[in-house]
């Protein structure tokens, strides 16, 4: 692979393995503690199918190097999308001013770490002929307006990206890792009488687009987005208030992102403005919550192969039983905590700095039935799908909106009810887990998380789960 | 002061794109480039963090092949890379539908007249004045008070770029301008409750920017009167936006009135038009052409002539926002708002931020959302909140961990009053509003 994308990242730029070393040898000093060159290219292309007809589609082919140098807990950083050497190495001149002047630093020795690969070095965009991707996006519009009659309007859309990225790290190592990326989603609009409702379905993987082809996934989607819509069409009003709240599996998953997945990345946390800050060895959350950070599953949309410093994936156990266990970690935080990387340090191009960042982040399951839960709950709300979230890392205050859920009356799933936001406090959300179910689910592969600015790919997923009380934020007090 | 040669070469490579499309076999093409140049520095207790150097570039054409339509975008700026980028757009164009209402704008909207806007003020500052000014409204805000025990730093953002535009109509026209910010964020502690708040300004000239000292007291200030927070119980009562996050209700006014949300019908503002969609003391305002404010504009993402002109007046929806395309669908005329709205104005009312206190009365002032709880189809809003309990006119405590909730179209026919504390950062400009009545939930 390291082949591979040296011919496609550097070869046509006219650059060679040893120009890399000139940049690198400008940066170092004594003061570094790291520097890294990263070479990334991506070809994104993406296609819009609605009012039953392909509107269009767009191409993008983007490519560049972003130079850093870290010297204890601070970063000089450039980029340029001109991938010479006369420009990197001036990118590098300017960034090196960050770390005091000393002797020339040696060059530390490269360790070969174990690498597993965890997706296929496939190239999506080419997976399908242009007439086939068309022919795909007509294909769920037309199985999908046949399944209402109230169908107002069906949007598709189908998107892949092939990237390739080289890090060069200052120890000398160079690593690759080309990842592929495909996601297709399906919105639909149904009008009833005036009273108009929309649902949405979408997934992906790091995969090629025969992804959506098995088992029929796309024409799902669409079914999955008519579900919904006709759900949210019969909803009433969402009660407010607190109460006792059974998440579905899969998707609300979102919960563990936000309520304790951000405050568990190590910035934060070797800053001291976590509400985790400290946190390690204590109780976070209820003894039957287990919850790991995972970037070596197959296919997932989060998982990475290496990180953008080119620190192999992990699985790595945040939660053990409700006891904390520790963080995410990028080079930098790991080395001014004293850990090591998790391989959590993402960036979303070569043009912004790594930080540590989720991949995919699951609580593993537990004994419940997923019947006996909701059948233990005298009166609550049973959230199935949910739309973004957002959490206040400092006073670990967090959100998640529910896109279906249902009143649960009397151990029974009800009516129902409108879109809300729940709302809690991220340090003890998971202290009132009281039942956790047997039926792990990980999202579809639709995740996008942002922070600070850079979007990144991940995922997602639990078993159906208990809460003891949660504010949900309805508008029936 | 406009840099016309590196304009002029921009502009002849817009032009090389829309030739090329031509030859490729376009019947029509628009293209599109931006250069942005910056540096952004962070200072975090007391020494730099992190300097950015920033330099961006981006090309993109949409093509058009009778009614079908193609689109093609690079960060690579050389010949060959705009042949390959033409083709893809073109290559595009073949497999999408023909699209009776797709194609470049009508030529007579095009923007014929060009207002200088003071757009462009560009900031000599170096990374180490720039760290300087950084560490300088970080220390104001730390040493604002002893509670402040941690900070997420303070930043000095300064960025310069240059737009071109054109297409096979003849239009092409290009411009320069700056952007530059100073933020702070602190973080307080009281009896191990932590809180952190930030404030920042922004502007087109760096002379205009509140001082660092400014910025980091405001944020300490903020920091400050947010620890003790608590929840309230579950209840209905008046809330109050502040200016800050009053420009968002807005938003999803616009976003509503917008022609994409229009032509699919997943708007709950449908129809509206020439109705009571506000109380009858709003009105609102497109000014596009302010001089030196962030959302100026001579002319819209497709060239049209951007114009000042009435949104809501009276209450009574006037205008939709509406491009090119979106307009045809409709069966109307563009109104100049391709890529969004310029300076959208509410106008205000007597009342400062006080007197819409003692309006409130009593109920909730809210200074932070939290989530994207907005269903723009029904226009049934939950999100999350943080902010204060007012009584009698009073600030009493701040509070968190709570909602609010209620559908947009009442909350808008619901308002009492828009305050003179007009936030001037951002692309909406309007005061602080007061709602008579939302559910509240928490714990």
């Amino acid at each position: 692979m390291l082949n591979q994308v040296k011919q496609s990242i550097l070869t046509p730029y006219g650059m060679q393995e040893k120009d890399i070393d000139t940049i690198m040898d400008s940066m170092l000093s004594s003061q570094v503690d790291e520097a890294d060159i990263y070479f990334q290219s991506s070809h994104f292309e993406s296609w819009v199918l609605e009012g039953g007809i392909v509107k269009e589609g767009s191409h993008s082919i983007e490519k560049g190097a972003g130079v850093r140098v870290v010297s204890g807990e601070k970063t000089g950083f450039a980029y340029s999308d001109r991938i010479e050497l006369s420009v990197l190495l001036e990118a590098a001149k300017n960034v090196k001013a960050i770390a005091r002047q000393g002797y020339n630093a040696q060059r530390k020795i490269a360790t070969t770490a174990v690498r597993k690969d965890y997706y296929q070095a496939i190239n999506p965009l080419k997976s399908l002929a242009d007439q086939e991707k068309i022919d795909l996006l007509r294909k769920v519009d037309i199985e999908t307006r046949k399944l209402d009659n109230r169908i107002e309007e069906v949007i598709v859309s189908l998107v892949g990206v092939d990237e390739q990225i080289l890090v060069a790290n200052q120890d000398g190592s160079l690593a690759a890792d080309i990842r592929p990326l495909t996601r297709m989603s399906v919105t639909v609009i149904l009008e009833d009488n005036g009273k108009r409702e929309q649902g949405s379905m979408g997934g992906g993987a790091r995969t090629d687009y025969g992804y959506f082809l098995d088992q029929n996934k796309a024409v799902e989607y669409g079914k999955e987005a008519v579900r919904q819509a006709i759900v949210n069409l019969e909803a009433v009003d969402a009660p407010a208030g607190n109460m006792t709240v059974v998440l579905g599996p899969g998707w609300p998953g979102i919960l563990l992102h936000e309520a304790i997945g951000h405050g568990l990345e190590g910035d934060f946390n070797r800053k001291g403005t976590s509400a985790f800050s400290g946190k390690v060895g204590e109780r976070v959350a209820s003894d039957l919550c287990t919850i790991v950070d995972d970037g070596t599953l197959d296919n997932r949309r989060g998982s990475l192969n290496i990180d953008d410093e080119g620190v192999p994936s992990e699985k790595t156990v945040l939660i053990e039983n409700g006891i904390l266990k520790g963080y995410m970690q990028d080079k930098m935080n790991a080395r001014l905590m004293g850990v090591k990387s998790t391989g959590n340090g993402r960036r979303e191009s070569y043009a912004h700095i790594p930080m540590p960042r989720m991949t995919n982040t699951y609580m593993l399951p537990g004994a419940h039935d997923p019947e006996e839960i909701v059948k233990s709950v005298k009166k609550g709300l049973y959230a199935k799908n949910f739309g973004g979230g957002q959490v206040d890392i400092t006073s670990g205050k967090f959100v998640f909106s529910a896109s279906e859920a249902y009143l649960i009356e009397d151990g029974k799933i009800t009516r129902p009810v409108k879109g809300a936001t729940l709302i809690g406090n991220g340090p003890d959300v998971l202290t009132k887990v009281s039942m956790v179910g047997n039926d792990l689910e990980l999202d579809s592969g639709v995740g996008t998380c942002g922070k600070e600015g850079q979007s990144v790919p991940v995922g997602v997923g639990q078993p159906t789960i208990k809460i003891d009380g949660l504010t949900v934020g309805g508008t029936s007090v | 002061m406009q840099n016309h040669e590196e304009i002029n070469r921009l502009k002849n490579l817009v032009q090389d794109l829309l030739d090329e499309s031509e030859k490729q076999g376009a019947t029509s093409a628009e293209a599109g480039l931006s250069v942005d140049n910056g540096l952004s520095v962070n200072a975090r207790l007391g020494e730099v963090e992190t300097i950015e150097h920033h330099c961006d570039q981006s090309l993109g054409v949409t093509v058009y092949i009778g009614q079908k339509k193609g689109s093609a975008s690079t960060n690579d700026f050389s010949g060959d890379s705009i042949k390959e980028t033409v083709k893809a757009a073109c290559s595009i164009a073949g497999f999408s539908s023909e699209d009776e209402y797709s194609g470049l704008p009508e030529k007579e909207n095009l923007a014929t007249e060009f207002q200088e806007l003071d757009r462009n003020y560009p900031w000599n500052i170096n990374a180490e004045e720039a760290i300087e000014i950084a560490i300088e409204c970080e220390d104001a805000a730390r040493s604002y008070h002893a509670e402040i025990n941690n900070s997420e730093g303070a930043a000095v953002n300064s960025h310069q770029g240059i737009r071109v535009l054109g297409n096979s109509l003849g239009f092409l026209q290009g411009y320069e301008s700056t952007r530059h910010s100073i933020s702070c964020s602190v973080i307080g502690e009281r009896d191990g409750d932590m809180q952190r708040d930030y404030w920042y300004s922004v502007s087109r000239k760096s002379d205009k920017l509140e001082s660092a000292k400014a910025v980091g007291i405001k944020s300490a200030e903020r920091t400050i009167s947010r620890l003790g927070a608590r929840s309230l119980t579950t209840r209905q009562c008046p809330v109050l936006y502040s200016a800050e996050v009053a420009s968002g209700l807005v938003g999803s006014l616009i976003g509503a009135i917008s022609g994409g949300s229009l032509y699919r019908k997943s708007s709950f503002l449908l129809d509206a038009l020439d109705t009571q969609i506000l109380p009858e003391f709003i009105h609102i305002h497109e000014q596009p052409h302010l001089k030196m404010a962030l959302g100026s504009s001579n002319y819209d993402s497709e060239g049209v002539a951007t114009a000042a002109r009435d949104i809501v007046t009276d209450g009574v929806l006037k205008g939709y926002v509406l491009s090119s395309y979106s307009a045809r669908k409709l069966g109307m005329k563009t109104t100049g708002n391709a890529g969004g709205v310029h300076n959208l104005v509410v106008d205000s009312g007597e009342n400062d931020f006080t007197a819409m206190l003692k309006q409130l009365d009593t109920g909730l002032l809210v200074t932070e959302l939290m989530g994207q709880g907005v269903n723009r189809v029904t226009g049934d809003y939950s999100r999350g909140a943080s902010g204060f309990w007012v009584e009698n006119g009073q600030i009493q405590y701040p509070v968190e961990e709570i909602t609010i909730a209620g559908n947009l179209k009442d909350m808008y026919k619901n308002i009492v009053s828009v305050g003179n504390d007009v936030d001037y950062r951002g692309n909406v400009r309007t005061g602080s509003i007061l709602i008579e009545q939302m559910s509240i939930a928490g714990e």
